[in-house]
């Protein structure tokens, strides 16, 4: 997209090209509940078109429930998601994919996985087959075509999730911690297939754990404490130079004990 | 995979059909409502093929109680109806579901039971006095318990016994509430006096240790009767071929056929349709 | 014992002599349980998966009706259908009673419960490994439900199985609505009845004998083609 150079691995300026580029999803005073317990607490944020916005924050701080709620996978209870400046219909989510943190795959071979995907999207015979022969070749798991999807690795399997959820073109992309339960080989093929789709200008949304793959991926940074937005800018300036407390226990890796704690 | 097995289960459904739309063009059978005696004692097997190698019609006989046999011919799901129990047949004619009844055959009732005889049955003038006899010594009595012929015939027999057994239901009388082999089944294995025709009893194959004890009564003749049901009730009803059949049955050739049916020498029906239609 | 050996002489024997009576009663048999299974599965499939898959009103309802369905006597259902399909019944015009398609229809009506709900059960466990994944790709409704069917498939042999069990072994419905006639609606099961009935009770074992034979070699190739399948991660 646009004048996007290469990213290498361990790029860490927050593109500054990217300063302008408009939303391509806004939240807005979203709130979600279950069991009385309020998980997320008017959470607002803007999603820019092209970016990498890491969403990091302690366990139970409501990542994964938000990148849901954004994916529309869930209802809120109150707040609204904009897709490209109109309410997230249910059609946007023809443009979005998402990886999840133990990658679902069918029971069937590499191809059909994909086919199958693809055929959700309406693609049909040859342009399909070429498709999906181009998708594996690039993720280098071509020689994996054959093969039942459940009997790969893990890593591979993840690979083969997140080159299923890139084939369908998609214009963002979440992440929930896809390289949480992989070896740093497996970790960083997928963190090469994630800049290479930012590269072509895809939106990357991604939850993660991980300070090193925040380092290398991350632009912009959303961090949750307690379902609500502790702190939110510049993923370097985040993590080198935290201003709230929260964030700066995270970095310290310390436990927060919130405001409340100690009186 | 899907496909061959869609293949598969399109050839067996073509199968099924095939076999009911030849079935349903091939108008040359006939449905006979019959009772399991005839069946189970082997008589069809031995008289239909000499009909159908007469006439071409194929008979095809669904062998239930007589009293189902019946429900079953009220119902128009049969052509003729083939069973013994004189009342229950004259009143479906009087009630307008067949056409006339004919006699056609009897053979006889016997009361088998086990080989002591602890009631001493084998010492009874009559089919009364060797009921009295059960009832007094409380020896266990197997009843079909069904409403079929052979059941009404008992109940006819206790009554001119002067016994109500059923007040003994679940004691000494037992009411199986099955067919004739399965209650003989269950006498056999249980020591019980069982009232069965004679055809079924010379046929069955798990006598153990039981044996006729009483027979011979004028009192436990068992007549069969044959009637056409009635087309114009049932206009599906094949008139023509059943009205063949029973034609047949009651012309010497079919009669000659009744009567020369033998289990181990022994003739177990005896044509009598010369006393025409009543 | 001694009856019990000289019942399973007679099987060896009616097998070896390759009796064709028997084996028109066998033919018969499989085709009429093979088709009524077929149909089940054509019929209890989808309802299951869909119970299992979707959300409607009445799901509940219908999952509890299925699962009490299983338990319908084969005399009910044979009595439900010879009253249908009697000449005095709404379907007699079409003269079905007393030929083999009266038994498929009385199995179809049998098994069709057994397979809709166990297929929920198979189903349940996948949907909910799919569910997320699914919406997150926008999978239609009958695309959902055909990959939930597919993706199972050989945990459902296993279902089918079952339907197989129930109709081969099942002897109540037929005969009311087939009327065992020798040579048209005489299946195994029937037959058993009959020789029973005339007290020929080692004939009656022996065919028993042939039945459980029958039943066995079905399961086991089914479940070989299962294990094959789990050795893929394909089940």
């Amino acid at each position: 997209m646009r004048d996007l150079s290469p990213e290498t691995e361990g790029s860490m300026s927050t593109a500054p090209h990217l300063a302008h580029s408009p939303p391509i999803l806004t939240v807005q005073d979203l709130t979600f509940s279950a069991q009385k317990t309020v998980l997320l607490n008017a959470v607002s944020l803007n999603i820019r078109e092209g970016s990498r916005t890491l969403i990091m924050g302690p366990n139970g701080a409501g990542k994964s429930l938000l990148l849901r709620l954004m994916h529309g996978l869930i209802k809120p209870d109150a707040g609204t998601i904009t897709w490209k400046g109109r309410a997230n219909a249910s059609e946007a989510r023809r443009f979005q994919s998402m990886v999840f943190q133990r990658p679902v795959l069918l029971r069937r071979s590499v191809f059909a996985n994909l086919s199958f995907a693809l055929g959700v999207h309406g693609l049909r015979g040859k342009l399909k087959a070429d498709k999906i022969r181009a998708a594996l070749h690039d993720a280098g798991l071509a020689h994996l075509e054959t093969r039942p999807a459940r009997v790969l690795s893990g890593g591979q399997q993840q690979r083969l999730s997140l080159v299923r959820a890139l084939a369908t073109d998609p214009e963002i992309l979440f992440l929930d911690e896809p390289t949480a339960n992989l070896d740093p080989a497996s970790t960083s093929a997928i963190e090469q297939l994630i800049m290479k789709a930012s590269a072509r200008g895809v939106t990357i949304v991604l939850v993660t754990h991980d300070q090193g793959q925040a380092k290398r991926l991350g632009e912009d940074l959303v961090f949750l404490q307690d379902g609500e937005v502790a702190e939110t800018g510049p993923a370097q300036t985040i993590l080198t130079a935290p201003q709230s407390e929260p964030v700066k226990a995270w970095v310290d890796g310390r436990i927060y004990l919130g405001s409340k704690a100690g009186y | 995979m899907i496909k061959t097995a869609l293949r598969a289960l399109a050839t067996l459904l073509l199968a099924g059909q095939l076999h009911s739309a030849a079935s349903a063009d091939d108008q040359d059978f006939i449905v006979v409502q019959s009772t399991t005696s005839t069946q189970n004692s082997g008589l069809f097997d031995h008289i239909l093929p000499k009909f159908q190698e007469a006439t071409g019609i194929e008979v095809r006989v669904v062998a239930v109680g007589t009293g189902q046999a019946i429900r079953n011919a009220v119902n128009g799901d049969g052509d003729v109806l083939f069973v013994h129990s004189k009342s229950s047949e004259e009143k479906f004619v009087a009630d307008g579901f067949g056409v006339s009844r004919s006699n056609v055959m009897y053979n006889d009732f016997v009361i088998v039971g086990p080989a002591e005889d602890p009631a001493n049955l084998e010492d009874a003038d009559t089919a009364a006095d060797a009921l009295r006899k059960i009832e007094s010594a409380k020896a266990p009595f197997a009843s079909r318990g069904d409403d079929s012929g052979t059941h009404k015939a008992e109940l006819r027999l206790w009554q001119a016994a002067g016994v109500d057994p059923t007040g003994a239901s679940g004691t000494w009388y037992r009411e199986t509430g099955s067919g004739m082999g399965a209650t003989l089944n269950t006498g056999t294995a249980m020591g019980a006096y069982v009232l069965t025709d004679r055809a079924t009893w010379t046929a069955f194959g798990n006598k153990g240790g039981h044996k006729i004890v009483f027979q011979g009564d004028p009192e436990l003749f068992n007549q069969y009767g044959i009637i056409l049901v009635n087309q114009e009730v049932h206009p599906h009803v094949k008139s023509g071929h059943g009205q063949r059949f029973i034609d047949w049955i009651l012309s010497s050739a079919g009669q000659a056929a009744i009567a020369d049916f033998e289990i181990d020498g022994q003739q177990l029906f005896f044509p009598n349709a010369t006393g025409g239609a009543s | 014992m001694d009856s019990f050996w000289s019942a399973l002489l007679e099987a060896l024997h009616l097998v070896i002599t390759l009796d064709s009576d028997l084996l028109e009663i066998i033919g018969l048999s499989m085709q009429v349980t093979i088709t009524a299974v077929s149909i089940a599965c054509l019929i209890g499939l989808p309802i299951g998966a869909a119970v299992a898959a979707f959300r409607f009103p009445g799901r509940t309802f219908l999952a509890v009706l299925l699962n009490a369905m299983m338990g319908l006597p084969p005399v009910v259902v044979g009595l439900l259908v010879y009253l249908t399909l009697s000449a005095s019944g709404p379907l007699g015009p079409l003269g079905l009673l007393y030929t083999p398609t009266a038994m498929i229809i009385a199995q179809t009506v049998l098994v069709t419960p057994i397979v809709a709900a166990l297929t929920r059960q198979v189903i349940e466990d996948l949907n909910t490994e799919y569910a997320e994944q699914f919406a997150s790709m926008g999978v239609r409704a009958a695309d959902r439900l055909a990959a939930l069917l597919w993706d199972g498939r050989y945990a459902l042999m296993t279902v089918a199985l079952a339907g197989f069990g129930r109709a081969i072994a099942e002897v109540g419905a037929v005969i009311i609505v087939g009327g065992n006639i020798n040579h048209v609606t005489r299946v195994m099961t029937t037959t058993i009845a009959l020789e029973t009935s005339k007290g020929n009770l080692q004939l009656a074992l022996a065919l028993g004998f042939i039945l459980l034979v029958i039943a066995f070699a079905v399961n086991a190739a089914v479940m070989a083609l299962r294990a094959s399948a789990v050795r893929t991660a394909y089940a």
